[in-house]
């Protein structure tokens, strides 16, 4: 059993934030914090030039880092601190392109050794998966894939058997950012997926309040909430009690 | 890797998950599109009599004389209804859209050009458009922003980024992931995830097919050389891919050399990009080392992109076609020239290949053609604030 599938051995609370945003050390504490405060698994976003599949929110972390000269060789360096202090499952959410540039099998080396567990490219369908696929499982990192309520069955058939770790399920059609209402449809959803998997499934896209991550914990076995903790960490930019700010923001979403 | 919709090692379907379902839905509509006679009878009807197909391939006499080299053939793609070759794939795409019972499209437009075709085809086929297109953009080429609002679409300014082409397709990406049930994103160029490149190099494909009629009544044999600018690659790919297979004419795709070699004062993807993911697709792009993906310059903003269709970037590594590139300098004196010497004002776009035709060294007897895909009144404006 992998880190990542342990950590579902209760419902869990998977925050997302973008590395380097504000900076790479606070990104360090804002880990740490989150992790004292009850998060299961952290995604670390390798911010890209062109995040199609990210709301305004992201959009402008991603801004910042890049702005900040984050790469990714800085990411898995940061990885290594935050190993150093805690074991707290970490997931790296990027776009293909930043991974393909690194090269695949350098990135499964280094992020392996660096103590990153999974990795998730938003815009890599499993058509295109290898050799992604067999090079990370191979390097003993989980490959979590997206599934949306658009997937045909014949597609979550191939998803799930592609996917190690979890399932990410979005919410919603549509890019990342909060909403106020999960979709009506996300029970059936998930249900139809449950037929297609034995992996523990969260649910991504649209969750900023502890009531939907809530509801989301009745239907799955994860919520994972990224704009909602992006714009808090946004709000406090520039002041001394960021990270003790963002952490109780956490640890309110998790109660 | 999957074959589905790859050149070689290039093109695919590089996307989130939700736009996977309408993606397969495409290309499930285009497949039966292509088997329909009455789709193609529809279509050829537009482009004769709507669009007024065929467009004519001219003998530039005085340009010929000019340059004292072979004989210049120019494929008037300018006297489309619209002034510009994407006319072609956008009556392809609404028909489809039609077909496939979406009331909705989006689309991204560099130039405007595209914009203004896809507009135009929403009009005659009474579907709503949107159109994304960068500040930047919109500054460049205000007539063609207020001709798509003449024609009922909507103009969405988009400020992220650079403000240019690659922000707009981000944008209408975003778009069409959160419409995805409704909306049929009208892509502009040979680009993006499997259908597209077939597809609209499909579309685009009738220039090429038109041309080896024209010069074979003209000349009695087939053009030694072709020319046409490589933005996505819409206008190249159409006028070469009849001719991929007559392997003894010489092919030739100009990019948008810019201000420079510099990364990021031009467009050129062969010279100064590697291949790399954007915008659904593995082609070559323009991108620092650690793969993001780095602004670019052009003089036209229809150059103005850091990818390239993934039909060119094997069409490059197997040598069949050479890309060069012409710079901003060079593409404004083709422009001058060709006003002067055969009073056609010609895109920025195709002042480039027009500027490249000129440097090839031919003898009297040989023939060249010259993709004109697009007519300059967008960028009169331009070139007044940039030559007075």
């Amino acid at each position: 059993m992998t880190r990542i599938e342990k950590a579902f051995a209760r419902k869990a609370f998977i925050p997302y934030i973008t590395a380097g945003d504000p900076s790479l050390e606070i990104t360090c504490d804002l880990v740490l914090a989150m992790a004292a405060a009850g998060a299961d698994v952290i995604e670390l976003g390798v911010p890209f030039s062109d995040p199609i599949a990210d709301g305004p929110v992201i959009q402008r972390a991603t801004e910042r880092a890049l702005n900040h000269g984050v790469t990714l060789p800085k990411v898995l360096q940061l990885a290594k601190e935050i190993r150093k202090q805690s074991q707290v499952p970490l997931l790296l959410f990027s776009y293909f392109n930043p991974l393909l540039s690194y090269g695949l099998e350098r990135l499964a080396r280094d992020a392996g050794e660096a103590g990153i567990d999974g990795v998730l490219a938003s815009d890599l369908t499993v058509e295109e998966s290898e050799p992604y696929r067999s090079i990370m499982q191979g390097a003993g990192l989980d490959t979590i894939f997206l599934v949306a309520p658009t997937s045909s069955p014949d597609r979550l058939r191939k998803i799930a058997s592609a996917s190690t770790g979890f399932l990410y399920a979005v919410s919603r059609t549509g890019v990342t950012g909060e909403q106020l209402e999960l979709a009506a449809d996300l029970k059936e959803f998930l249900g139809t997926l449950r037929t297609y998997t034995q992996l523990p499934i969260a649910v991504g896209f649209g969750i900023s309040t502890p009531e939907q991550v809530r509801a989301v914990w009745q239907e799955a076995d994860g919520a994972i909430v990224g704009s909602a903790i992006v714009k808090e960490i946004e709000k406090h930019i520039g002041k001394r009690d960021l990270v003790d700010r963002v952490a109780a923001f956490s640890k309110w979403l998790r109660a | 890797m999957s074959t589905k919709g790859h050149f070689g090692n290039y093109g695919g379907q590089f996307v989130p998950e939700t736009l996977m379902h309408p993606i397969e839905e495409l290309e499930a509509a285009y497949d039966a599109a292509q088997r329909d006679p009455a789709f193609h009878a529809r279509l050829d009807d537009l482009l004769r009599n709507y669009s007024g197909r065929p467009t004519p391939l001219y003998f530039a006499e005085r340009l010929t004389r000019e340059w004292g080299g072979g004989k210049i053939y120019l494929k008037r793609e300018d006297l489309n209804h619209t002034g510009a070759h994407k006319i072609n794939h956008c009556l392809g795409q609404g028909l489809l859209a039609v077909r496939m019972g979406k009331k909705r499209v989006i689309a991204e437009t560099g130039a405007g050009q595209h914009g203004v075709a896809s507009a135009t085809v929403c009009a005659l086929l009474g579907l709503e458009c949107d159109v994304y297109m960068g500040e930047e953009d919109i500054r460049r080429q205000e007539l063609n922003v207020f001709r798509m609002k003449l024609l009922g679409a909507r103009v969405i300014p988009v400020s992220s980024g650079s403000k240019t082409l690659k922000d707009s397709i981000n944008e209408a990406m975003r778009d069409w992931v959160t419409n995805v049930r409704t909306t049929y994103y009208m892509l502009g160029s040979v680009l993006g995830p499997h259908p597209y490149p077939t597809m609209v190099r499909d579309f685009q494909s009738v220039i090429g097919r038109e041309v080896r009629v024209q010069i074979i009544e003209k000349e009695g044999r087939l053009p030694d050389v072709l020319v046409a600018c490589v933005g996505g690659g819409s206008n190249s790919i159409g006028l070469f891919y009849d001719f991929v297979q007559d392997t003894q004419i010489r092919m030739i795709g100009v990019e948008a050399g810019g201000r420079g070699p510099k990364l990021g004062d031009h467009a050129a993807r062969f010279a100064g990009g590697r291949p790399g993911v954007l915008h659904g697709t593995y082609s070559y792009i323009l991108q620092d080392a650690d793969g993001q993906v780095v602004p670019t310059h052009s003089v036209s903003a229809g150059l103005d992109y850091p990818a390239v269709g993934p039909e060119h970037a094997t069409l490059h590594d197997t040598g069949r076609v050479t890309y060069t590139s012409i710079d901003d300098t060079e593409a404004l004196a083709a422009f001058n020239e060709l006003c002067r010497l055969e009073g056609i004002i010609p895109a920025l776009e195709s002042a480039h290949a027009v500027a490249q035709a000129k440097k090839l060294k031919l003898s009297p007897d040989q023939i060249v053609v010259v993709n004109l895909s697009g007519r300059g009144d967008k960028d009169v404006a331009e070139v007044m604030r940039l030559i007075g």
